[in-house]
């Protein structure tokens, strides 16, 4: 056993008795990463050198333990660019708020940051423009995404814990795939002051961990209000560990109809139940619910993550960082054509569908029919919510419908791409809390996640029923070999 | 289904995206079967149910007006491509 397969709990431990140091546990990350990186790729940026740390360690909750941080969170003085040559070369000025939190929790903040989908658009980490990052358990297999290389960096060992970001399951789906415990914590619960907006009435940053215990220690890190993001919410942070007692007993649970479709992989059906019935053997009473405004959810969100990326990335157009399109004979020389060629340059495929979508949907003549109504009708989605909190203590479903699909598989057909988000989306339009844990294997050896959804603000009932259900099947346990 | 170049083209241009053809000929067709999807919402019953822009019951959120610790100019200009004394600078925006 090397320091690097340690959870952050069990390393926290041995650091505060004195029995090992933060930088040893540096260096042995150091030495993971240069044996499987090149496989894996699940970090930008990364020098030849020894990986460094950004701070030295303080004490606190997660004294001297190193956290990878995803592309698109600012760190002060170490390039941030969201995986677009766009941003190239951006060094923020300023930590994003959870930094700080992390640093004055004791943290140590790695200096190369994790692959992602360019601006957090896509669902594989294929569209980063420093190439794909390889799923762990099959490195012909995508990792998910968008933030998949903290998703792959956990479950490689090459991280003990991570940052990412989810917008319609940008955290938990990637989990899923990659075999660790994702968290989408309810919007408001974390500042998003210094994450680079995607679509700020969905966005939220979250940890990507080995267990549900680390899970509890990284949220409640970095949870709390911040006057520097207005949508954050000023309620007191539960300590969340306190609800890892393994105790289920009586709780009830819904298994929405609607998301044990017709067309999903039937191993991860068969998995899914087994894990639901489970649960049930621990106590928990599980009855069918119904969620009817479910197969509106995907269109719903296109359109508004969409309309608000359209907006959010009106501000990356060469004028004031990262990269700006050289006058050549083409460019006349005037603003508006350097803005166009700054940003026809600049953006990938996918993020150039994605503004001219948005814009579409807001522009005159369009507006009512699309954004106008896809506001109304996450109404409807949230509404469906509403009703079944009502009578059950949480929810219980698929993360996605199937396992890791092939590199390459997707990412010509942009639909079948966003279809693979159809169980996480939901729960951000909704504002939710919902966390992804391992639940079991495919038979080819790919991990399949199961996801727990509750009321705003109870990510306490998240962790309860995560932390029972891990302890009594300890998938964690298994590890990818690379 | 396809949709419209022209309007490909205009909100390009809304959007200060220069495309090239071959990119305005695959995103159209893209965007057509996007859409296509995305009409499945006009089954929905939507009558009388109002729009939620925003999942949390907050609105004008205010602060003291009390200055606070900001960037000096010359620590927000560190990552421009082009500056000129304390400015940005940019192409001539009036010919």
């Amino acid at each position: 056993m090397e320091l690097y397969n340690l959870t952050a709990h069990e390393l926290n431990q041995k650091i505060k008795s004195g029995e090992i140091t933060s930088d040893e546990v540096i260096d042995s990350l150091d030495k993971r990463i240069k044996s499987v990186e090149p496989k894996v790729n699940a970090y930008v940026r990364i020098s030849e050198a020894k990986i460094s740390a950004l701070n030295s360690a303080s004490k606190g909750t997660l004294e001297g333990i190193p956290v990878s941080i995803k592309d698109n969170i600012c760190t002060q003085g170490t390039n941030t660019e969201c995986c677009s040559k766009i941003l190239e070369g951006f060094k923020p000025p300023y930590d994003a708020t959870v930094i700080s939190k992390l640093k004055k929790a004791g943290a140590v903040i790695l200096n190369t940051k994790t692959n992602m989908d360019e601006f957090a658009f896509g669902s594989s980490t294929e569209n980063s423009c420093y190439g794909p990052t390889h799923n762990p358990w099959n490195l012909e297999c995508v990792p998910g995404g968008s933030s998949g290389g903290s998703a792959a960096c956990v479950s490689s060992d090459e991280a003990i814990m991570a940052l990412g970001s989810d917008t319609g399951g940008s955290i938990r789906q990637p989990a899923a795939f990659c075999g660790v415990v994702g968290l989408k914590p309810t919007y408001g619960r974390v500042s998003r002051f210094g994450l680079i907006a995607f679509a700020s009435s969905l966005d939220q940053i979250g940890p990507l961990t080995k267990d549900v215990r680390d899970s509890a220690l990284l949220l409640r890190a970095i949870s709390g209000y911040d006057p520097k993001d207005s949508t954050s919410v000023d309620l007191e942070v539960p300590d969340y560990e306190s609800y890892l007692s393994g105790d289920v007993k009586g709780l009830k649970i819904g298994i929405p109809q609607e998301y044990f479709i017709e067309g999903m992989d039937q191993e991860v059906r068969d998995i899914v139940e087994e894990a639901i019935n489970k649960l049930n053997s621990l106590g928990t009473i599980s009855g069918k619910v119904s969620l009817p405004n479910t197969k509106y959810a995907v269109p719903v969100y296109y359109i508004i993550a969409t309309a608000e990326a359209s907006s959010n990335l009106g501000r990356f157009d060469g004028d004031q960082y990262g990269f700006r399109a050289r006058p050549k004979e083409k460019i006349k020389g005037s603003l508006i054509d350097m803005y166009e060629h700054t940003r026809g340059q600049g953006f990938g495929q996918e993020a150039k569908r994605r503004i001219l979508l948005g814009t579409f949907s807001l522009s005159h003549g369009y507006y009512d029919a699309y954004y106008l109504r896809a506001l109304k009708v996450r109404t409807l989605i949230k509404q469906d919510f509403d009703r079944v909190f009502g009578e059950y203590d949480c929810i219980v479903t698929p993360t996605s419908p199937s396992p890791a699909f092939k590199i390459g598989e997707k990412s010509q057909d942009p639909l079948s791409m966003y279809l693979s988000d159809i169980y996480t989306i939901s729960v951000n339009l909704a504002g939710i809390p919902a966390i992804s844990i391992p639940c079991g294997f495919t038979k080819k050896g790919l991990p399949v996640g199961l996801q727990i959804l509750a009321k705003p603000f109870n990510e306490s009932m998240l962790f309860k029923v995560a932390y029972a259900y891990e302890q009594a099947t300890k998938w964690y346990a298994q590890k990818p070999k690379l | 289904m396809s949709i419209d170049k022209h309007i490909v083209e205009y909100v390009a241009h809304l959007s200060r995206i220069d495309l090239t053809t071959e990119e305005l000929e695959k995103i159209s067709i893209q965007l057509g079967s996007i859409l296509d999807f995305i009409d499945k919402l006009k089954e929905a019953d939507i009558n009388n149910v109002n729009p939620t822009s925003h999942i949390l019951p907050l609105n004008n959120v205010l602060r003291q007006d009390i200055r606070g610790e900001s960037l000096s100019a010359q620590k927000a200009l560190e990552n421009s491509p082009e500056i000129k004394g304390n400015f940005f600078k940019v192409p001539k925006v009036i010919e």
